[in-house]
């Protein structure tokens, strides 16, 4: 037991007792959590601070206003309906079109047929708080549903894969991509059954996954090779991921991204409290890579310098 | 920085809950273990005497240092006269009074005392004694004595052995027949070897007490010789030379004062009779505490009412069970929901006991969850299903109650001790995770709450634990140490060497 703590602390694997001491309560204060807990001041930060967000079509605050989600989507074929205060991913409902025959039906992700009633049903637990962090009432966002770049389409099933990038003190220090499976109902949650592939920081180009803590080479669904899938813009991504720590003002954050088929690259949401199992996609542990951002820590750097020093330390 | 903040504060923590815990332990005697029991004996004096026609002051030496023994507590039964201790050259002196009193009289004094080896003679070293007038021919027979036994002796101790076994000899030389003529009594004797002493500056002086043994009707006086050598006391038998007192021997008074004097009265007779009995430990350690007039860190929840008392008995485990909960969340890294939800469960398996706990629990949980999933079908907003959910908990609560009697087992109407908004809050959070992440996950954090409820539960009802807390609760400010330090444990927990065992392995 004390020989697997020895060989992982040699191979610097983060626990979660050192992230949360020493890494979260210092680095991230709590005034600054709002920002990225509540994601709708989350997209208003970032549109001020000129990144590429989804476009957001609604925010319903009041159970009074879930009868106005009909007006909100409009004829709008798809959208995503999520929590401002959700976290790993839950509650989130990705629609992606409507019945042809029965009106006022949905079809989701999955392809179930969802209906209108079913919809603001989700929509007023929400507001009621069922998923918010603190259980108090929250908000529903309605935004663009991201048509997802044909990059990673042989290795997803369903949904959407993103892209999180862990930031320390404003350097991008490890990366993965984060793939829905079956399992995971289309998100691209690792603890819901999402496949973790690491990212090589230099080229942007994916290495093994990890599956529910195991590494594997494929896709389980699509049987597709995880690796080798070069990510595109890269140097964009780091870049935009590097600037989370001036529009948040947390240094240890995770920032995750999505790549849009017609818009590019897109921050979906930040995270103060990223998980760890970035590191076993990556098969590399995160203290390492922190203790040589600590060294090279530059206060006046742009975030588009540390996104190149980091794509330089951090090259496979 | 922060990190030396941290050990100070939970060294400064450790030590002052340590030190007071010590303190109490070792000085104040309160004891490690339940129904710890101590020998208590209860001496009593019984002084008779017929009145005369006047006032009447009656003196009784009674126990001053008695080393070996600690003062329990001591009173006594006089009807009519007036009470006071005083100090005299002998030690206390216990002093009764009344203008007029007819026939005869019986005035009691009672002390009890159990044994503590902490007390000492607490005697400062005394002046050497002047030397004794004795008048011709004593005196040349006195000096010719002390001058033959020092030829014959080392030091103090040899010198008075030698000296009581020459007062002794059954064939006396001359000398010692001569100043031994007029010695009639024990307590006579005594003062002889006593004199001979001071001749030679030996301090010595006489202690009269009695050897604690069971129960007696009648115990007698016993003089023994006192000497001091410049360091300490040495007790010698006077009829034997003997250098150690006999085994619990209670130190009544000393000096060559009579134990008794009676001011207007005649017949004077004092009587001993001795009790043993067993006291609890900590009933003599809260004496302890007045005496010394340490309350400032004995302070004892054993002064509450019996009442409250149980409830603190309980309210105290709870952070055991905090503990138990900090290690199995950071360093073992169990799964559970909610933060003290475990705990208080815990509490509520004290009442119902482990295995019906554990059987209770589940069903009430199964049950109100699949309740919950029907309420589910209905749509209703949070705050109504929570409320919802929290009714139905009570209902089945009441439900199992009502069975469990119905078919004669009465432990299960103990499930009316389980929080019941807990399982509620649990149950919801516990259904939430399982639509968002599935039955596995929501199935194992439950079982994860169960099994830190148990280990909890298992700490929580060491009876010993629980005795210790509960008599020295400056042990709190110990666990408090510990928990603020496992706050900077920065270590993996146990569950991640296994989370991240690809990682080790290569």
């Amino acid at each position: 037991m004390f020989s697997v703590a020895r060989q992982l602390r040699e191979k610097g694997v983060l626990g979660l007792n050192e992230r949360n001491a020493d890494f979260i309560m210092r680095l991230n204060p709590r005034r600054f959590y709002p920002r990225v807990d509540d994601k709708a001041l989350t997209k208003e930060l970032a549109i001020a601070a000129g990144m590429a967000v989804p476009d957001l079509y609604g925010i319903i605050e009041h159970q009074v206003q879930v009868r106005q989600f009909t007006e909100m989507v409009g004829d709008l074929k798809s959208f995503v309906i999520k929590p401002a205060q959700g976290s790993g991913g839950d509650g989130i409902l990705v629609v992606t079109g409507r019945s042809e025959r029965k009106r006022d039906s949905f079809r989701l992700s999955s392809g179930m047929l969802i209906s209108k009633g079913e919809i603001e049903h989700h929509i007023s637990n929400i507001v009621g708080g069922q998923y918010s962090l603190s259980g108090n009432r929250d908000k529903a966002l309605i935004e663009y549903c991201v048509h997802f770049d044909p990059t990673f389409a042989e290795v997803s099933y369903q949904g959407v894969p993103d892209i999180r990038v862990v930031v320390y003190r404003g350097y991008p220090a490890m990366a993965m991509v984060r793939l829905p499976t079956r399992e995971s109902d289309g998100k691209a949650n690792l603890h819901q059954g999402a496949v973790g592939a690491g990212v090589d920081m230099g080229t942007g180009v994916t290495l093994k996954g990890v599956l529910n803590d195991e590494i594997v080479e494929e896709h389980p669904d699509t049987g597709a090779l995880v690796s080798g899938v070069e990510i595109p813009q890269w140097e964009f991504i780091l870049q935009t991921s590097a600037k989370g720590l001036e529009v948040t003002g947390l240094g240890y954050l995770g920032v995750d991204m999505v790549i849009d088929r017609d818009r590019g690259p897109l921050i979906l949401e930040m995270n103060a409290r990223p998980g760890l199992n970035i590191q076993i996609a990556n098969g590399t542990g995160l203290t390492n890579r922190i203790a040589r951002i600590d060294e090279i820590y530059d206060a006046s750097a742009t975030p588009e310098e540390r996104a190149a020093i980091s794509r330089r330390e951090f090259k496979l | 920085m922060k990190q030396r903040y941290v050990y100070v504060l939970a060294a400064l923590l450790a030590v002052i809950g340590l030190s007071v815990f010590l303190y109490k332990w070792q000085v104040l005697g309160f004891p490690l273990i339940e129904d710890q029991e101590k020998s208590v004996w209860t001496i009593e004096s019984a002084v008779h005497f017929d009145s005369g026609p006047g006032s009447i002051k009656v003196q009784l030496h009674i126990p001053t240092l008695t080393p070996g023994f600690r003062m329990l507590n001591e009173n006594s039964v006089s009807r009519g006269y007036g009470f006071s201790i005083n100090y005299g050259s002998g030690g206390r002196e216990a002093q009764w009074a009344i203008r007029r009193a007819d026939g005869e009289q019986t005035i009691y004094y009672r002390i009890s005392v159990y044994e503590d080896d902490s007390v000492d003679e607490s005697d400062t070293t005394p002046p050497f004694p002047p030397l004794p007038v004795i008048n011709e021919p004593l005196k040349t027979a006195a000096d010719v004595l002390v001058a033959d036994v020092r030829d014959h002796s080392a030091d103090t101790a040899s010198f008075t052995t030698e000296l009581l076994r020459r007062l002794n000899d059954p064939s006396p030389d001359p000398n010692v027949e001569l100043l031994l003529s007029g010695a009639n009594s024990g307590a006579e004797f005594v003062d002889v070897a006593r004199t001979m002493l001071a001749s030679a500056r030996i301090p010595a002086r006489t202690v009269h007490g009695f050897p604690l043994a069971g129960r007696q009707r009648s115990a007698s006086l016993v003089s023994w010789l006192e000497v001091h050598d410049g360091d300490r006391w040495l007790y010698f038998n006077p009829a034997t030379g003997e250098s150690n007192l006999p085994e619990r021997f209670l130190v009544w008074w000393r000096g060559n004062e009579p134990l008794v004097s009676v001011e207007g009265g005649s017949n004077v007779q004092v009587d001993f009779a001795i009790q043993a009995n067993h006291l609890d430990a900590v009933a003599i350690a809260e004496t302890q505490v007045s005496q010394r007039g340490a309350s400032a860190v004995g302070f004892s929840l054993y002064s509450l009412p019996i009442q409250t008392q149980a409830v603190y008995a309980v309210l105290l485990m709870i952070p055991i069970g905090a503990l138990v909960m900090v290690v199995m969340r950071n360093i073992v890294g169990i799964d559970a929901f909610g933060t003290f939800m475990p705990v208080l469960i815990a509490l509520a398996f004290r009442e119902t006991k482990l295995l019906w706990g554990v059987i209770l629990f589940t069903t009430l949980v199964a049950l109100g969850l699949s309740i919950r999933f029907l309420l589910d079908r209905l749509r209703l907003l949070l705050v109504p299903r929570l409320s919802a959910v929290l009714i139905v908990v009570v209902i089945l609560m009441m439900l199992i109650s009502l069975a469990s009697h119905r078919m004669g087992m009465e432990t299960g109407l103990s499930v009316a001790l389980f929080p019941m908004v807990i399982i509620a809050m649990t149950i919801e959070r516990m259904s939430v995770v399982w639509e968002e992440r599935g039955a596995i996950d929501a199935i194992r954090a439950g079982l994860g709450s169960l099994l830190v409820a148990i280990a909890a539960y298992i700490f929580m009802g060491i009876a010993w634990l629980e005795h210790l807390i509960f008599t020295f609760p400056e042990l709190l400010l110990v666990i408090l140490a510990f928990v603020v330090l496992v706050g900077r444990y920065t270590g993996y927990r146990l569950t991640e060497l296994r989370r991240f065992k690809e990682l080790a392995a290569k």
